[in-house]
């Protein structure tokens, strides 16, 4: 089997990061496969949100920086409305991955990913988003040169597409958001895994 | 009636249409759109997918720039609304979340403020007897699927219908003499922003929702989202090219289908942006 | 100057986990007028009990405190303890240090200082203890049981063979309850009708069961071995007395249309119906809501076909009073449902499988009438949309049950049975169908039923899916169903003919009403609750109440009756003494400042009070004043608090015991908290007065 679990008493270290991250409790989720049965992306997904879950609870934390469940998530929030125990179980994803990202982890689906950097960079650049610039870019990143290239002219015949990015007077503003908010996510790493140091008993 | 309105960064872009359209039928409903001043990008998904935390201090920025306007925030796009939505709630139920947000940035909120999608609005607000009263050109015959898709109706602290069997929509369109059809994807998420990384996914996403509309018998689909309707228009040629399915159906914003009714001309509402074009559908309809 | 014995129990760790016991021995050992504290393991024992006693002779105690937990568990016991030593048992008091200190508080200084408090505010109550002697009360030896399903079927008929009279009363037309509307039972497979109509047989026949069907409690007054109930008979419209049971009413009746109660909406009946042929009685009730004649004015179709002129459209509901000494309260279940505007207001529905509006979405409930003789299908396997046999079923357990988010959080306990059930009684009727069950853990453990649940699997093929569905909808001729299946990790989607419901196990809507008219208690839910859940499980906490069936939590028939014949020993234990005794705590009146203004008479919601004259030897009327019956007062002190002139006391509880009381709070000048010694032994701590 591709892991086997050794279990010391420490597993629970990951979930309480995650609960410092997030607020959610993952130990009220019983595993009642609810949340992949409503997934669109199961389909594409290697796990599904009910195993990753469950690595979370387990403590795997190399199983779970492995999938590419939560990179493909596509935060629709159906698993979050339908789950029995209102577990925000597509918040999560969205602590998974920013977790991995803090923590370096070496990203199993690298275009979404890509495509969540340049859009917020498309955003903090101009302070709206500039979508002609972003898909250039996202081309660029992603190699994929030539990615979704024959819609642009028929968009940009149809006059949905502008040629110059919109800015706002408020750009600085969001910038400063964006940094506080980078400054904050550091500390925040530091403190859950403090406190989920403490918490455990070591 | 005026509302603080924040069209966001595709109604100025791909979604010009669903813009244009809103402001053309508010006009003829009496109802004052006004723009926020120097507003931002409120991040859509990516910007919860980096950051939960980034996402709530973005949309306590934005809400902050209703003021002088009024309380009301009109909102026509649904990862807009969702956004905003989701922090006003947590920040108005949780004063802990609250004070974070309002530390990152560096705003206070209103607790007043209220984010109200166009759809809630024109039900809630304006009422459907009046609209059925502005009404020139019913959409009689035209069988409309409405999608409402993910994010207008999830999590349901944010839904301002049932969030499992929204009926909203159908209400409005049926005002305005439409029919409407019961089918079973209304819901379905189309993929969204993965419409660009992962497009083979969001293909076959679009692909059940459409088939599911034209199983049920529509002419025509009706979106409230500017990521939905891209995916549903622009993702067709795509499905008939890789999945080998001609679907051929045409989706539309509900404004611009609610323009017509009220009397606004296909140009007013930009019905020619469609790449599955709607016009020899409303033409044989006797709606252009 | 009072001699009062202070016993502090730790209650294994209970209390001393947060409580400094030894502490609170000591501190009470030096409050005015305490002569002994000490300080136990487990009091309740017969080491603490002895310790009790001991020091009642030793120190000839005139009043005694125990620190421990809540009255309602171990008052009895330690009344007893201290009339064995010769104490008056009304001179023993409890002070809550349970219930009301360490289990609500953190380990930490106040804890312990409450519990001294708590001890000191019942020494001060104590020194003012008067010795009471109990009221000795007259049995009545009949016996009310509320519902005629199952369980009240067991209660009524064991109370009547043990020889007591009993009245039966049930809100239907018929007794049977929902067991009458199963097919067949787990883990026999034997069928529901052939086990439970011999008893409605028997209910409705037997010298000492006065039934009374179409009815409803009104009103419940007095206490244990003497309640007064009121009940509504509703107005059946036909005279059961003159009718054959014939049935031709219901042959002509024009109202055709009604959704069948019995056949849960699968089938349709008229507006004057028998609910079933089995019913007990075999007689027809009017259902005035749909009826023609009663909704229009015109039509009487029955009236002129009945043979014997039992119709009677001018009948009116009727009220009779019956007096009884216990009740059982049998009032069952009924199923959550998944719709939007259900019978449960405070629930929400199941949107995501589209509120319940698909005909071919049922519940357990309807699948058992598809699946019975006596059914709709007479017994055929056909989904209601057309009556096409259905090739797929999917089976989905925990709809409303273990799921928070719609507001249960229980297992209802009898579906993961019922559901293995369905499935072999679907193949057993479709060969070549498939049977799929979502479940989420497996729980039989009843006798042989997880064998039973292994056959549904094994010998009947039934296909078992761990995981919940997120959606059902409906393409075309079939249901869709969206779930997961755990084990494999996988998403499954099910092309479904028929999908069943296991909704969860709840109380009859509005039951709560009943219950507050009884003066039960009921939980989040409004499940009856018992006066102990392990060692008293079948009676309330308000005497000569019993509990019996699903109105106390979700059961499944062997449960139901097994603890209806539970709850009929307890009335028949009651209904074997011819006297019973009360408690003393009772009003009294001084009839030296009594004034006369007679606001007790008016107040007192158990008209014990009534007005008495004084008369001089000559038999001159000399004043008039209120008296109060004790075996009518309950002790509920309305009179006392009402009192212009400040005249009734209620033993036990008097003024001058509660001023007492708040005033040893406001104590000052004493160290009300000593610190313990340090060097102490493992001994009880004891001081000397």
């Amino acid at each position: 089997m591709k892991y086997q679990i050794r279990l010391s008493g420490d597993e629970i270290r990951l979930m309480q990061e995650v609960k410092a991250r997030s607020g959610v409790d993952l130990a009220k989720c019983y595993q009642c496969g609810e949340c992949t049965a409503g997934c669109p992306m199961t389909p594409e997904m290697d796990a599904g949100p009910t195993k990753t879950l469950r690595l979370i609870q387990l403590g795997m934390e190399e199983a779970l920086f492995d999938l590419n469940t939560p990179w493909l998530c596509a935060s629709c929030e159906t698993c979050t409305a339908r789950c029995p125990n209102d577990i925000d179980i597509a918040l999560v994803m969205d602590v998974v991955r920013q977790m991995a990202r803090l923590k370096g982890k070496k990203i199993p689906v690298k275009e979404p990913r890509i495509f969540q950097d340049v859009f917020l960079k498309s955003v903090e650049n101009n302070g709206r988003l500039f979508e002609p610039g972003m898909i250039a870019f996202y081309n660029l990143r992603s190699g994929d040169l030539f990615h979704d290239v024959g819609l642009g002219p028929k968009m940009l015949l149809k006059g949905k597409l502008p040629l110059l990015p919109h800015t706002s007077k408020n750009r600085e503003k969001l910038r400063e958001i964006f940094r506080k908010a980078e400054a904050l996510e550091k500390e925040a790493g530091k403190k859950a895994s403090e406190e989920a140091h403490d918490e455990s008993g070591h | 009636m005026t509302y603080a309105y924040y069209p966001g960064c595709s109604l100025k872009g791909t979604a010009i249409d669903y813009h244009t359209s809103a402001l053309a039928l508010a006009e003829r409903l009496g109802i004052e759109l006004k723009e926020m001043e120097d507003w931002v990008c409120c991040g859509a998904s990516p910007i919860h997918q980096r950051n939960p935390a980034l996402a709530s201090g973005v949309a306590n920025l934005l809400l902050s720039l209703s003021e002088g306007i009024s309380k009301d925030v009109a909102v026509l796009c649904a990862a807009c609304y969702h956004n905003m939505k989701k922090a006003e709630v947590e920040m108005r139920e949780d004063g802990k979340k609250r004070n974070e947000v309002e530390e990152l940035s560096g705003i206070p909120f209103n607790p007043e403020v209220r984010t109200r999608h166009f759809l809630d609005i024109l039900d809630k607000d304006y009422g459907l007897n009046a609209l059925k009263e502005k009404v020139v050109k019913p959409l009689s015959e035209l069988r409309v699927a409405c999608y409402y898709g993910c994010l207008l109706s999830r999590p349901p602290e944010i839904a301002f219908d049932d969030p499992e069997q929204p009926m909203i929509m159908e209400r409005i369109l049926e005002a305005a003499g439409a029919e409407t059809v019961s089918w079973s994807h209304r819901l379905e998420c189309c993929g969204a922003s993965h419409a660009v990384p992962l497009t083979d996914a969001v293909l076959r996403l679009v692909n059940d929702v459409l088939a599911s509309a034209r199983d049920a018998g529509a002419d025509i689909i009706a979106c409230a989202c500017p990521l939905c309707q891209a995916n549903l228009d622009m993702r067709q040629e795509g499905i008939r090219a890789k999945l080998g399915v001609a679907h051929n159906l045409p989706a539309v914003y509900f404004t611009q289908l609610l323009g017509i009714a009220c009397g606004a001309t296909g140009k007013q509402v930009m019905i020619e942006k469609g790449m599955v074009s709607a016009v020899p559908l409303l033409r044989a309809k006797n709606l252009l | 100057m009072s001699k009062i014995g202070v016993f502090v129990c730790h209650c294994g760790e209970n209390i001393s986990r947060t409580v400094d016991c030894a502490r609170v021995a000591k501190a009470s050992g030096q409050i005015r007028g305490v002569a002994v504290a000490k300080d136990y393991k487990y009091m309740c024992s017969d080491p603490g009990q002895a310790l009790i006693k001991n020091a009642i002779k030793e120190h000839k105690l005139d009043g005694v405190v125990v620190s421990a937990c809540s009255p309602h568990m171990h008052e009895k016991t330690f009344r007893k303890a201290v009339t064995e030593a010769g104490l008056n048992q009304f001179l023993c008091e409890m002070a809550n240090i349970r219930e009301h200190c360490s289990w609500v508080h953190e380990k930490e200084e106040p804890t312990t200082r409450k519990a001294i408090e708590l001890v000191r505010l019942m020494v001060e109550k104590v020194k003012r203890n008067m010795a009471l002697e109990p009221i000795r009360v007259d049995v009545t030896k009949r016996a009310l049981v509320i519902g005629g399903g199952v369980a009240g079927i067991q209660a009524a008929l064991d109370i009547a063979d043990g020889g007591h009279e009993v009245i039966l009363v049930e809100k239907d037309p018929s007794v049977g309850g929902h067991m009458a509307q199963l097919s067949e039972t787990f883990p026999t497979l034997d069928c529901s009708q052939c086990i439970l109509t011999p008893k409605m047989v028997d209910v409705g026949s037997h010298p000492n069961i006065k039934l009374y069907t179409y009815s409803e409690v009104e009103k419940i007054e007095g206490f244990v071995g003497n309640f007064k109930v009121t009940i509504k008979k509703k107005a059946r419209s036909v005279d059961i007395d003159k009718c054959t049971g014939c049935g031709e009413c219901q042959l002509k009746c024009p109202s055709k249309k009604i959704p069948s109660e019995f056949d849960r909406g699968l089938k349709n009946r008229t507006a004057i119906y028998i609910p079933f042929p089995q019913a007990v009685p075999a007689r027809p009730v009017i259902d005035r809501e749909h009826c023609i004649y009663f909704t229009k004015g015109k039509c009487k179709a029955c009236q002129k076909v009945c043979p014997t002129e039992a119709v009677d459209f001018e009948q009116t509901d009727e009220y009779v009073e019956e007096e009884v000494g216990g009740i059982v309260v049998a009032t069952g279940f009924d199923l959550y449902t998944t719709d939007k505007q259900g019978p449960y207001p405070d629930y929400k529905g199941y949107g995501e499988y589209g509120y319940g509006e698909d005909p071919d979405i049922i519940d357990g409930l309807q699948f058992e009438r598809l699946a019975s003789a006596s059914g709709p299908t007479g017994g055929a396997i056909q989904r209601p949309s057309d009556g096409k046999e259905p090739k797929s079923v999917v089976f989905l357990q925990c709809i409303g049950s273990r799921h928070p988010s719609k507001g249960i959080e229980f297992c209802s306990k009898i579906c993961c049975m019922y559901t293995a059930k369905h499935t072999m009684l679907y193949k057993h009727k479709v060969h070549h169908g498939t049977a799929y069950v979502f479940y989420m853990d497996i729980r039989a453990p009843g006798k042989g039923y997880d064998e039973f649940v292994r056959r549904a699997i094994e010998e009947d093929g039934a296909v078992y899916l761990r995981g919940r569905v997120s959606r059902i909808y409906r393409s075309g001729d079939h249901l869709i169903v969206k779930g997961a299946d755990t084990l494999s990790g996988a998403a499954v989607e099910i092309e479904a003919d028929m999908v069943v419901l296991a909704t969860a196990v709840m109380p009859q809507p509005g039951i709560e009403g009943l219950f507050q008219k009884l003066g039960i208690s009921y939980d989040q839910y409004k499940f009856a609750s018992e006066a102990h859940p392990k060692l008293r499980p079948v009676e309330c906490a308000t005497a000569g109440i019993f509990l019996a069936g699903a109105c106390q939590g979700p059961k499944d028939i062997p449960e139901s009756v097994a603890q209806a014949s539970a709850a009929a020993s307890k009335a028949l234990i009651l209904f074997s003494r011819d006297q019973m005794l009360r408690e003393p705590v009772v009003a009294k009146v001084n009839e030296n400042t009594c004034i006369a203004c007679w606001y007790c008479v008016e107040i007192c919601p158990f008209t014990a009070i009534s007005k008495k004259d004084i008369r001089d030897r000559q038999g001159n009327l000399i004043k008039r004043v209120a008296e109060v019956n004790p075996s009518l007062c309950t002790g509920c002190g309305t009179c006392a608090a009402t009192c212009f002139s400040n005249s009734i006391d209620l033993d036990g509880f008097t003024d001058e015991q509660i001023y007492s009381e708040i005033n040893s709070l406001m104590a000052v000048g004493q160290d009300l908290f000593p610190e313990p010694e340090k060097a102490e032994g493992d001994s009880p701590d004891e001081k000397a007065a």
